[in-house]
């Protein structure tokens, strides 16, 4: 046989338009009742959960903010936002965009909607913008929810990661910026699951994928000793970053990392899944997807994204190691300290000291010493300093105990004196509420190299 | 190409690695048809129908359908619609909203234009706003061609669209592609069932291990077949099957005593035997009450092709 193809040169036939086919995609996603009850908990749930658990007696104090949900509602709407980029948005883009390519496969509709639409390029682009339109349907419902949650329970002043006090306005305004930096990785969590379900087709594993992705990210970027640059290359970081918008100033080295590593994986992985879902062959429908298949159009090149980006942080930023020492371990708890001091002094005793006039410093040292002085851990072990208002040439010393997160992140825990930072009731404008000192959260800036205390 | 083919191929070719699918697959369908293709399991029916819907294309060949040369995207022309491995339809919709949805890929306009009728044509509109998760596998058929139809097709292409049916079901079926192919679009069909595309076709195409090994007339098919077994019911049967033993090219195949019903046997023939014998037991007095294939000239030669599969 030697006739060829004709060439292409006949009148192309009626193609869909896109804004059709990403109705069409609307309209099959919101008729599952799996995302119709997604996007009403997105609207409900956040709201019900912080009226609840600010209502309880033991606050989720592991989360951040969380044992500020008391003084304020807006503590409880940051919760909402914190819990969800560990656990809910990879669960949530798993859910949508994990599906949106595996759904026409396990319903056997591909040859369907192919002769329907007459072209490869706007199923595709049609379907990842239905899919981010129902995600974006759910995220100002989280967003919106949590917030009515948290004016509710009140709308009172922030106290942020290094100590100082946010107006309400200033809270509101942070949150919001908050949330538009966690839309980078959510955009980079649901290109991961497109790709997932364009490469195991009808498989379940793709709708998984996002979901173990953000997990397994989750667990390493915690359990393993990574250097901070490979922390960063995660998209999973930037579900944490914006913690720096609640110091002064704000910490924007991570922050800006984070959605510009976000939008590399976005982009990378949108990329990979439009080749592959391009070179499809939809007469035949044996194919369930395979592993050889994932690895070399899934994994390597997402390997290939993190390790590039790993390697532009470290050139960019000049990071290395941990990110974590104890020059900013001091700098960050002296800050905090003096913060809270103020404010201790406030509701204890009336007086209006300022942070200039306690002059606080800090020492730390982790495991006593006897290990290397920097990294995550809960055996960093601090000493602080201030000049007591009022008395001349005295300093007074309290003890914390620090359990260093490797993103940054710090619980600082009284260790005494107690009539500073030990376990006491002040009268809070919101009512009682335990000693401002006795335990704070706090962050350090992971990109800064300024590490003097 | 003439003016009257819906579809002309030739030397088709189509290969998944190593398998080859299709090798070199001439057909011509003729416009305003209703066209049969009927072949073994992996014989190359759904590639065939994937190349004229759109969903692949071919390694080698020139296909045109429609009078367009189909190229190298993977786009069928204008007029072609139909299904490959059952309809494709969504469980959480109903009927009618699987209709509509598909119907707002036309337009605004189209979105509700004419579903009441596609609905009925093919008997469900009873069922209309049931959600399709409880249909089925008849109605789901149905309402695939439902959805067929809803494009006013010029070319409808179905892969086995009698699956399921049942004999309402199958009745309504026949008669939009009988309505259909009146109107002047063209059919191309495949089923296992015989009986439905000798009940509904003009020509068929036998395609076995990616060949085409016939295309033509259902006529053509019985002449070029095999000795077939008929059934003969006469009024004398012991009589009748003297003048069938003595007649040339024919034999009775079954024995008279193990038959329940006495008046019924069957004889093995070519048509021309066949032709000869029935003037023979006219001339003898004995009235031929029916003369039917045991199994159907199409069935036979699909039967043939098989047994040929197996034997190599």
């Amino acid at each position: 046989m030697t006739a060829t193809i004709a060439p292409s040169d006949a009148p192309a036939p009626h193609r869909v338009p896109v804004a059709r086919g990403y109705r069409f995609e609307l309209v099959k996603l919101l008729a599952q009742w799996r995302v119709r009850l997604l996007i009403v908990a997105c609207w409900i749930g956040p709201a019900l959960a912080v009226i609840v658990v600010s209502g309880q007696g033991t606050l989720p104090a592991d989360t951040l903010f969380g044992r500020e949900m008391r003084a304020t509602g807006w503590a409880g709407a940051l919760v909402v936002l914190s819990f969800a980029g560990s656990w809910f948005f990879p669960l949530l883009t798993s859910v949508i965009a994990g599906d949106v390519f595996s759904a026409e496969d396990r319903l056997g509709t591909w040859r369907h909607l192919v002769v329907a639409v007459r072209s490869l390029r706007r199923i595709f682009v049609a379907k990842a913008m239905a899919s981010f339109t129902v995600l974006l349907m759910c995220l100002p419902g989280l967003a919106v929810s949590g917030i009515v949650g948290g004016l509710v329970v009140g709308s009172r002043p922030l106290t942020g990661l290094d100590g100082h006090l946010l107006s309400p306005a200033d809270a509101a305004g942070n949150l919001l910026l908050a949330w538009l930096c966690v839309l980078a990785p959510i955009l980079a969590f649901a290109a991961i699951g497109l790709l997932a379900s364009v490469i195991f087709e009808r498989s379940p594993i793709g709708l998984l994928l996002p979901a173990f992705g953000g997990l397994g990210m989750q667990l390493a970027s915690q359990v393993l000793p990574m250097p901070v640059a490979v922390r960063l290359a995660l998209p999973s970081f930037a579900f944490l970053s914006w913690n720096g918008l609640f110091t002064s100033p704000p910490m924007l080295g991570p922050i800006l990392t984070g959605i510009a590593v976000s939008l590399a994986w976005a982009v990378t992985a949108t990329a990979l899944a439009y080749a592959l879902f391009m070179r499809r062959d939809f007469t035949s429908l044996a194919n369930d997807g395979s592993m050889r298949r994932a690895i070399t159009f899934g994994i390597l090149p997402l390997l290939g994204v993190w390790v590039l980006s790993a390697g532009v942080v470290a050139a960019a930023t000049g990071a290395t190691g941990s990110g974590i020492d104890a020059g900013k371990l001091q700098r960050s708890l002296a800050t905090s300290f003096a913060h809270l001091y103020r404010v201790q002094s406030q509701e204890v005793s009336h007086l209006n000291v300022t942070e200039a006039q306690l002059r606080t410093t800090a020492s730390c040292t982790k495991g006593a010493g006897l290990v290397a002085q920097e990294g995550p851990g809960n055996d960093w072990r601090c000493y602080v300093y201030w000049h007591l208002p009022g008395v001349n040439d005295a300093t007074g010393q309290a003890i914390y105990q620090l359990d260093v997160n490797a993103n940054g992140r710090y619980v600082a825990d009284g260790d005494g004196p107690n009539e500073v930072n030990g376990y006491f009731v002040v009268h809070a404008p919101y009512g009682d509420a335990p000693n401002p000192l006795w335990q704070f959260d706090g962050l350090v800036d992971l990109l800064s190299t300024t590490s003097k205390g | 190409m003439g003016s009257t083919s819906a579809v002309r191929a030739r030397g088709l070719t189509k290969c998944f690695g190593d398998v080859v699918a299709l090798d070199g697959v001439d057909l011509d369908v003729v416009a305003g048809q209703i066209h049969g293709v009927v072949g073994p399991n992996g014989a190359g029916k759904t590639t065939l129908f994937g190349l004229l819907l759109g969903l692949a294309v071919a390694d080698r060949g020139t296909l045109e359908v429609l009078g367009t040369p189909v190229g190298r995207s993977l786009t069928a022309p204008d007029g072609v619609a139909g299904f490959v491995d059952g309809p494709g339809l969504y469980p959480s919709l109903t009927a009618r909203g699987n209709l509509a949805a598909l119907a707002s890929l036309r337009g605004p306009g189209a979105r509700t234009a004419g579903i009441d009728d596609v609905l009925e044509q093919v008997g469900l509109t009873d069922v209309a706003d049931d959600k399709v998760r409880g249909f089925s596998l008849g109605m789901r058929q149905r309402l695939g061609l439902a959805a067929a139809l809803l494009t006013k097709p010029r070319l409808l292409v179905l892969d086995e669209p009698s699956n399921g049916l049942d004999p309402a079901g199958k009745k309504h079926v026949h008669g939009v592609l009988t309505q259909l192919a009146a109107d002047g679009a063209t059919v191309v069909l495949s089923s296992h069932r015989m009986d439905d595309l000798e009940a509904l076709c003009s020509e068929v195409t036998i395609v076995a291990t990616g060949r085409v090994v016939f295309s033509g007339p259902l006529g053509k098919l019985a002449e070029a077949s095999r000795e077939l077994d008929y059934r003969l019911v006469t009024s004398d049967p012991e009589a009748a099957r003297l003048v069938a033993a003595d007649t040339d090219g024919v034999r009775v195949v079954d024995d008279a005593g193990t038959r329940p019903d006495r008046e019924v046997f069957v004889v093995r023939a070519l048509l021309p035997a066949l032709d000869e014998l029935v003037p023979r037991l006219v001339g003898a007095g004995i009235a031929v009450r029916e003369l039917t294939p045991v199994v159907s000239p199409l069935e036979s030669a699909f039967l043939a092709i098989t047994e040929q599969q197996e034997s190599s």
